[in-house]
């Protein structure tokens, strides 16, 4: 009998020894005349128990982790006999960690092959996109809004107005973008939805083709993602050959093709404008809104241009779940959040969930505190552009306007967990040194005020008038928040004011809290 | 998996290169898509290719040259034997990048950005590589590296170094 394991081909597992591990059994099983299959998944998004290897039985998977080379044979005595095995984690649908999720767009990730699209079929693909033909673009655009997805790339617009208006824009040719430019720091959920599911997200920008009347849609992948750059490739060819991109898809008279664009190191492309600039061929400055992307986007045509979750979680919601979503959540948040736990954390990795559950609850329940065992200090919810959070803000739910009523942002989800030993200025400094490298220079609050404001913050790190300069960051902050084209100058504030605001013991000559506590 | 990212450049050969922009120009938006393609077959952008490119798409040299230099990815010059890049963002200085990050600058006597002067290695900051749930991590040639420690990411200096 043919022994079947299941071992991520994702690139946090990769980067902590998952082809090793791979081939390590396979040679082990050569060698005692064994047969087994291996079988390439997406990761469960449970990093800490990475490289993970499942085993098929017939109650369901079993998982074994975090494995190493040297575990290859132990390993499979214990498959082949049955016995106990000191990494062994019991079923993986039973691992408490992942049963408290709701998985609703990861619901696949970890568990099929992203490379075949028949395996895709088998656990539910395409029920969103052939439910999608039978429907009108109204019916179709009434069942988004009622699902209230709002852009899961970190600002929140409905995504059901956003489509709606393109649907309604008259124009010879119309476009469908994804944006897979995940630049934010301590986000990983588009990376891991390409990698372990490709197939959801070509079919969420399908369905949205279809109903918009675009052809042609792009995924604009950062460089930094080669791993997600091939998966998506190959399921594109995939979807080509099975009939589901190219001309008249799934047997219907619709035509939709997609093509990847690889980014080239220039993190302001994750605004969507400066996305668009760049999918042109042009250095990626921001454009100034209006016109709206969805009347004037790519090319100057209407262009629905959403997050890969956004496009990721669609397929869900047309196959009938629409009201399912919805009823998940709290206030105008609706549906669940791919939240992904990172930095200084005990179990980090992904935790999708309804909206709702507590800053708290997320970094010392679920994520187990520090990974150094430290005291958890502070953590940046949002990416680099996010505020830092004190634990006294802890009790601030899971959602859109709590974390906005806090001075704070959700963004894309991404939670970076810092413990005591962080220097709440140099944080602030950085915020403000990574908008002055990474902004697009086209408007001068951005451009200039970074730069100041890292001046300024050198200053008051020497001694130097510590009181005025820290007036003149505030001051700094409140030009760059309200005077910038983007979020990427308007947003730095967040970081730097929160630090400000709730670590104000940091921001002087010299961090004698530090000192204090070595 | 490495091989897929072993890198093997060309020597510059201006043919080559017409070949190469001619191949991807009649794509919509074609810029990018040809630097990455000169990029990968030269290991750099080599300077003769701006005016070429500007031909072939119509545009000016000055365009080209804007969107060449607007991207940190694009080099002007050949990099080391092998790049070591060094995630530099938030969640990796929260696992301890900063320490890490001056290790390897001491190791290999440059700081982030530069080249070794025996040209073996680049090492360069990157900002994200989404391994946030197992940082700090890195990148050599294309293949990942998580939860580096002192002794992995000595390791790792010492294989770019070889």
């Amino acid at each position: 009998m043919t022994i079947r394991l299941f071992i991520p081909r994702d690139a946090g597992a990769i980067a902590v020894g998952a082809d090793d591990v791979a081939s390590a059994l396979e040679q082990a099983a050569v060698k005692r005349g064994m047969t087994i299959e291996i079988v390439r998944t997406g990761s469960r998004g449970l990093y800490w128990l990475e490289p993970m290897v499942e085993v098929a039985t017939p109650k369901g998977r079993t998982a074994f982790g975090p494995v190493t080379t040297g575990d290859a044979n132990s390993l499979l005595d214990a498959i082949v006999t049955g016995a106990q095995h000191p990494l062994q984690l019991g079923l993986t649908d039973e691992i408490p960690w992942l049963k408290r999720q709701t998985r609703l767009t990861f619901i696949r990730c970890g568990v099929v092959d992203p490379r075949s699209i028949e395996d895709y079929r088998a656990h539910g693909g395409y029920k969103g996109f052939e439910r999608a033909l039978s429907l009108t673009s109204d019916e179709i655009l009434a069942d988004v809004t009622a699902s209230g997805l709002r852009g899961r790339g970190g600002a929140g617009f409905p995504t059901g107005i956003k489509w709606k208006t393109v649907a309604q824009a008259n124009a010879d040719r119309k476009y469908i973008v994804c944006n897979a430019d995940e630049g934010d720091s301590g986000t990983f959920a588009d990376r891991m939805i390409m990698e372990g599911d490709p197939f959801v997200v070509i079919e969420g920008m399908t369905i949205a083709g279809i109903t918009v009347g675009a052809t042609k849609g792009y995924i604009y992948i950062r460089s930094e993602y080669p791993h997600a750059v091939e998966a998506m490739n190959a399921a594109i060819t995939a979807a080509k050959r099975a009939g589901f991109l190219g001309t008249r898809i799934g047997g219907s008279a619709h035509d939709f093709d997609l093509e990847v664009r690889v980014g080239a190191g220039a993190y302001v492309c994750g605004e969507e404008t400066s996305l668009l600039e760049s999918l042109e061929g042009r250095r990626g400055l921001v454009r100034a809104k209006p016109p709206l992307p969805a009347h004037k986007g790519l090319f100057g045509k209407p262009t629905v241009i959403n997050n890969v979750l956004s496009f990721a979680a669609i397929p869900f919601i047309l196959a009938g779940g629409a009201k399912a979503y919805a009823d998940f959540g709290m206030g105008r948040s609706r549906g669940t959040m791919p939240i992904q736990l990172a930095g200084n954390i005990r179990y980090g990795g992904l935790f999708e969930t309804a909206f709702g559950v507590t800053l708290g609850e997320l970094v010392d329940d679920i994520g187990g505190g520090t990974f150094t065992g430290r005291p958890v200090r502070a953590v940046q919810v949002g990416g680099p552009l996010g505020a830092y959070f004190p634990r006294a803000l802890f009790d601030t739910p899971f959602d859109y306007e709590a974390f906005a009523a806090r001075d704070g942002l959700i963004g894309h989800g991404g939670i970076v967990v810092f413990d005591d030993s962080v220097d709440m200025m140099k944080q602030a400094r950085f915020a403000m040194e990574f908008c002055a490298i990474e902004s697009c220079g086209k408007c001068t609050p951005c451009r200039i005020g970074s730069t100041r404001g890292v001046e300024t913050i050198d200053r008051i790190r020497r001694g130097e008038r510590v009181a005025e300069n820290l007036a003149v960051v505030e001051d700094l902050c409140n030009t760059m928040k309200f005077g910038s084209l983007c979020a990427l100058g308007g947003f730095t504030p967040y970081p730097v004011m929160s630090a400000l605001k709730h670590f104000r013991e940091d921001f002087g000559p010299a961090p004698t809290r530090l000192q204090a506590a070595e | 998996m490495t091989s897929l990212f072993e890198a093997s450049f060309e020597p510059w050969d201006a043919e080559r290169a017409s070949e190469i922009i001619a191949e991807h120009s009649v794509r919509e938006g074609a810029t990018l898509v040809i630097l990455h393609a000169l990029q990968e077959a030269f290991g750099y952008v080599p300077e003769p290719a701006i005016p070429m490119v500007a031909s072939a798409l119509n545009l000016s040299r000055a365009e080209i040259y804007g969107v060449f230099t607007f991207y940190h990815d694009f080099r002007k010059e050949p990099a080391g034997r092998h790049v070591l890049k060094l995630c530099r963002a938030e969640a990796c200085q929260a696992a301890g990048g900063d320490a890490l990050a001056a290790r390897a600058e001491a190791k290999l006597g440059v700081a982030l950005g530069h080249t070794t002067p025996d040209e073996r290695v680049t090492l360069e900051p990157i900002y994200c590589l989404g391994l946030c749930a197992c940082a700090p991590s890195a990148m050599l040639d294309g293949r990942v590296v998580g939860r580096l420690d002192e002794a992995r990411l000595d390791a790792l200096v010492a294989e770019a170094q070889r």
